[in-house]
């Protein structure tokens, strides 16, 4: 249904999973086919022909301990032992996604029933249990699907219902109850398609350890009956001759081992190829740097006096054979004890800007292409990646939107502080801790001694930013990038925050490279701020000066368009269109589709940044400014 | 005038800390008993922080929760969630994450034809035509409908939520914290359509937001929420000018805005009490710069402060300390 080409490429791509699939191709095939095949009666003794050696007259494989042809016993077998555990697969997933997707929708105590039932089940062991099952039932090819499809329940009930849980909360499913359909309705069509992706994996990663505990217990007799064959069978009644007529084992143990490891290695490949996080490329595991591949020499440093100095950056997301610029030829200079703006709207590339000053752009996709970042001169694009790691956290530290996404959720917020400076400076643990709580009365953490041994989810939005910040305090770094480090707060929270921000700049004389999209707060704490939009900087300047005065029309608009507290109901300017994406980047001025005061030059080819005095400006037409 | 939506002493209350087979060991009450309500073509701002019980109010609004004790009435009438096709004339819900609120293996005209199906059983015919009209109605292009959800960005994903919260011709929409996922550039232009639309079908809006700019541009009349109960209501305009409550005045002089100074004195840390133990008096003591004893001791209740204006607070600012 969905581009199968794209999707059995992205299976073939693991060369594994392509044997295995080749593999169990060709097993299936034969299955099939065995009724058409010249093969000789599958359960016809011949007693004087016993224990016949492979590739005797007339028998391919040989004969077992009745004289019976072993290739015909082992496809009639095989095609039997897949068929129960490809049904087993499918009983199982059926019953559990049914459980899952009943106990994860409706929650409270109907989760809790169905689970603790669930958990029953699965007190027992496993193998116990399908014996108990099948005692119970008698022996038979059926009974054994039965016992091993109830013992394989619990795996996708709880896989199933964890996700529904999570899907149940979802706004989609609140959107359906008051579109007026009822439950069963919305486990079906809403719920239900969504989980289906994982029950496809499951299945294809199960079957193999179905096909194995059917011929187990086969093997056992309790499965299929003399004189049926399947595989387990096939090698139960072998024991007994395993050392006179080890190939009548041999084969049917061959087989299995075929049939699981390919069907294994095709699941697993159906699991990566299913899984969103790999086709983004994402599950790669990223570079403890981000690679760069400048294309010259880094520039020249102009401003060595300059706490930082970022010099015509530029980093892109290369996937596949798209390109997207995220950061063009971003220089900025942050002065010493300064606090600098860089303000944008999402996906401008302010993040990425951030990021790359260390290299933290995770690569494969990210590539710096351009440019140089100067801490105090020297550059850190061209350190050994043991310097960089050294000076990160040290004498540049982060302060990110979310702290809770940032501290380990297991270990107590004080340890990690504790960690953050011994990682960097040899110091004894009680001075460290010391220390650490000396930084927690900085940042007006109320009971700082029981506030260094409480857990990250133990405190509030508000605290846990503040343990944020003493976190990025604990080296007295030089300088500190805050990315968007007030966005998630509330606003009288907010306010607390930026005051403690700014007192600690003046009181440690810190640089601050602050990120966010909020010119208000930009208002309230930078010296200078420098505007982006898709990936380059279209004008900077005195933060007085720029929300006065904006000259860039990008610019003007976003501060006209943010309603100010105090102006009462109004009609709010609004900017047409949406920010381009920066992978398709129009020629010339990225903002022109959507600008009042473009003109045909504006998109003919790229305008410089202009420098005049303290502002800088990228834009043919700005705004008239008195 | 028969208000178009009137609510008394509408709570609710959560068990916490509930087992299998244990009775629930204590109770959170999310929201205190509140009254309030709006008037046809009026625009009811909600403000209030996390924790305040805004998105509560709204479920029980829309019949996602049922409330633990109280009335709502609908232009005079009890409102009955159990027929939806009913219910669903009177009142909708924008939803705050538009791109979660939208099933994500569903094109967007599947998940548009549901209620039109369920709820009206219109004909293939009659339901494109209605798709249409509202697509029209929020300047989306028709094309934009047997796409998936992740091929939207976030305004245009609101565009869409706020198309099914027209469907159904209610009369009234509940917007909880529409534009807050958004970008301030777009953030502008959904307003502005939300504007349009009201004007355009005379609808009435409860405005849920965490932002006092965005509902002050937006509302007629604003309610300040804190801790589950509203502190503060009167007109916008009042509100901002002269707030009345501390709360009110301290959201206000929070709110980060270009050319204002950032608040200089750190008050007490801006933590709210435990739900478990709520206080006994005032829940905003803790932190307000106006506390006396009596607000430890007893709850205020909520008391016109003004002409306009009501608080629940001991000591109010009057219009005199204005002067």
């Amino acid at each position: 249904m969905r581009r199968a080409g794209p999707f059995l490429a992205l299976v073939f791509r693991n060369r594994l999973a392509g044997f295995g699939a080749v593999v169990l191709a060709v097993i299936v095939i034969l299955c099939l086919i065995t009724p058409l095949l010249p093969l000789l009666p599958p359960n016809v003794t011949d007693t004087p022909n016993k224990f016949l050696r492979p590739l005797s007259e007339g028998h391919l494989l040989g004969t077992d301990h009745l004289g019976r042809d072993i290739l015909s016993r082992l496809l009639w077998g095989t095609r039997l032992s897949l068929a129960v555990g490809f049904a087993a697969a499918l009983v199982a997933a059926g019953f559990g996604t049914l459980i899952g997707v009943t106990a994860g929708y409706f929650g409270g105590r109907t989760d809790n029933v169905l689970m603790r039932l669930i958990d029953m089940i699965m007190a027992f062991p496993y193998i116990l249990l399908a014996l108990a099952i099948v005692a119970a039932l008698g022996p038979g090819m059926l009974n054994a699907l039965i016992a091993v499809a109830a013992v394989n329940v619990p795996f996708f009930a709880r896989n199933i219902r964890g996700l529904s849980a999570g899907l149940a909360a979802r706004e989609f499913i609140d959107a359906a109850r008051l579109s007026g359909q009822g439950h069963t309705r919305i486990i079906l069509t809403e719920l239900l398609p969504n989980v289906l992706p994982v029950i496809t994996v499951a299945v294809s990663t199960t079957i193999g350890w179905m096909v194995l505990e059917t011929a187990g217990l086969s093997f056992l007799g309790l499965g299929s009956q003399p004189p049926q064959a399947d595989l387990g069978s096939m090698l139960g009644e072998a024991r007994a001759a395993f050392l006179t007529a080890p190939h009548v084992m041999v084969v049917p143990g061959l087989t299995i081992f075929l049939i699981v490891m390919s069907i294994n290695l095709l699941g697993d490949g159906l699991r990566d190829a299913l899984d969103p996080r790999l086709r983004s490329g994402a599950l790669a595991r990223p570079a403890p740097v981000t690679l760069i591949r400048r294309d010259g020499p880094a520039p020249v440093a102009e401003h060595p006096e300059a706490a930082l100095e970022i010099q015509a950056l530029s980093t892109r997301f290369e996937v596949g054979a798209r390109v997207y610029k995220a950061v063009s030829d971003v220089s900025l200079t942050l002065g010493r004890g300064e606090c600098l703006g860089l303000i944008g709207e999402s996906g401008s590339g302010k993040s990425v800007t951030a990021l790359s000053v260390t290299g933290l752009v995770a690569s494969p996709p990210g590539v710096i292409t351009k440019g140089a970042v100067r801490l105090s001169g020297t550059d850190l694009l061209s350190l050994p990646y043991r310097d960089l790691r050294d000076l990160r956290g040290r004498r540049i530290a982060y302060i990110f939107q979310d702290p809770l996404s940032t501290l380990h959720p297991l270990y107590r917020v004080g340890e990690q502080m504790v960690e953050a400076i011994r990682v960097h400076r040899k110091m004894p643990l009680a001075e460290a801790r010391a220390q650490c709580i000396a930084l927690l009365r900085t940042v007006r953490i109320p009971n700082p001694e029981s506030r260094f041994d409480a857990y990250p989810h133990e405190m509030s939005g508000g605290m846990r930013q503040r343990i944020g910040i003493a976190m990025a305090l604990v080296n007295d770094p030089e300088v500190i990038i805050a990315d968007e480090p007030t966005t998630a707060l509330d606003v009288t929270v907010q306010a607390q925050v930026l005051a403690l921000l700014d007192e600690l700049r003046r009181d440690r004389g810190l640089s601050i490279l602050f990120i966010t999209h909020d010119f208000g707060v930009v208002g309230q704490i930078c010296d200078r701020v420098a505007v982006m939009y898709a990936g380059r900087i279209v004008e900077e300047g005195p933060t007085a000066q720029v929300l006065a005065a904006p000259a860039h029309p990008y610019t003007s608009r976003l501060i006209a368009s943010l309603p100010a507290p105090g102006a009462g109901k109004r009609r709010l300017v609004s900017i047409p269109g949406l920010p381009p994406a920066v992978d398709r980047l129009p020629p010339g001025c990225a903002f022109a589709p959507r600008c009042h005061r473009a003109q045909q030059d504006c998109s003919a080819g790229d305008i410089a940044l202009t420098h005049q005095g303290k502002r800088a400006l990228r834009c043919l037409h700005p705004e008239a400014t008195a | 005038m028969t208000p178009a939506l009137q609510i008394d002493g509408l709570s609710k209350a959560f068990p916490a800390g509930r087992g299998l087979f244990r009775a629930a060991r204590a109770q959170v009450q999310a929201l205190h008993p509140i009254s309030l309500s709006v008037q046809p073509g009026e625009t009811l701002g909600i403000v209030g922080e996390s924790g305040c019980g805004k998105t509560t109010l709204a479920r029980m609004l829309v019949g996602l929760l049922k409330p633990s004790t109280g009335t709502i009435l609908i232009e005079g009438k009890p409102f009955d969630t159990r027929d939806r096709r009913i219910s669903s004339q009177q009142i909708q819900y924008v939803f705050q994450d538009p791109i979660s609120s939208l099933n994500p293996r569903k094109t967007i005209r599947q998940t548009m034809e549901t209620p039109l199906r369920v709820l009206f059983g219109m004909d293939q015919a009659a339901r494109r035509a209605r798709i249409d009209e509202v697509f029209e109605a929020v300047n989306l292009r028709p094309e934009f409908l047997d796409r998936y959800p992740h091929e939207f960005s976030g305004g245009q994903a609101q565009r869409i939520g706020i198309a099914r919260a027209l469907l159904a011709r209610p009369k009234i929409i509940v917007l909880d914290e529409p534009v807050s996922a958004l970008d301030v550039s777009v953030q502008a232009q959904v307003l502005n359509l939300l504007a349009d639309l009201k004007a355009e079908y005379g609808l009435t809006y409860l405005f849920i937001s965490h932002d006092l700019a965005v509902v002050e541009a937006v509302s007629d009349r604003v309610a300040v929420l804190y801790f589950g109960a509203v502190v503060e209501l009167g007109p916008a305009e009042a509100i901002f000018a002269r707030p009345t409550h501390p709360y009110t005045r301290l959201l206000a002089q929070s709110a980060p805005a270009p050319g204002r100074p950032l608040l200089r004195r750190d008050p007490a840390p801006a933590e709210l009490p435990d739900p478990l133990h709520p206080p006994l008096g005032c829940a905003f003591a803790a932190r307000c710069p106006k506390v006396t004893q009596i607000c430890r001791q007893s709850a205020p209740a909520l008391r016109a402060t003004g002409e306009t204006q009501l608080a629940a607070c001991h000591h109010p600012d009057g219009l005199g300390d204005q002067a």
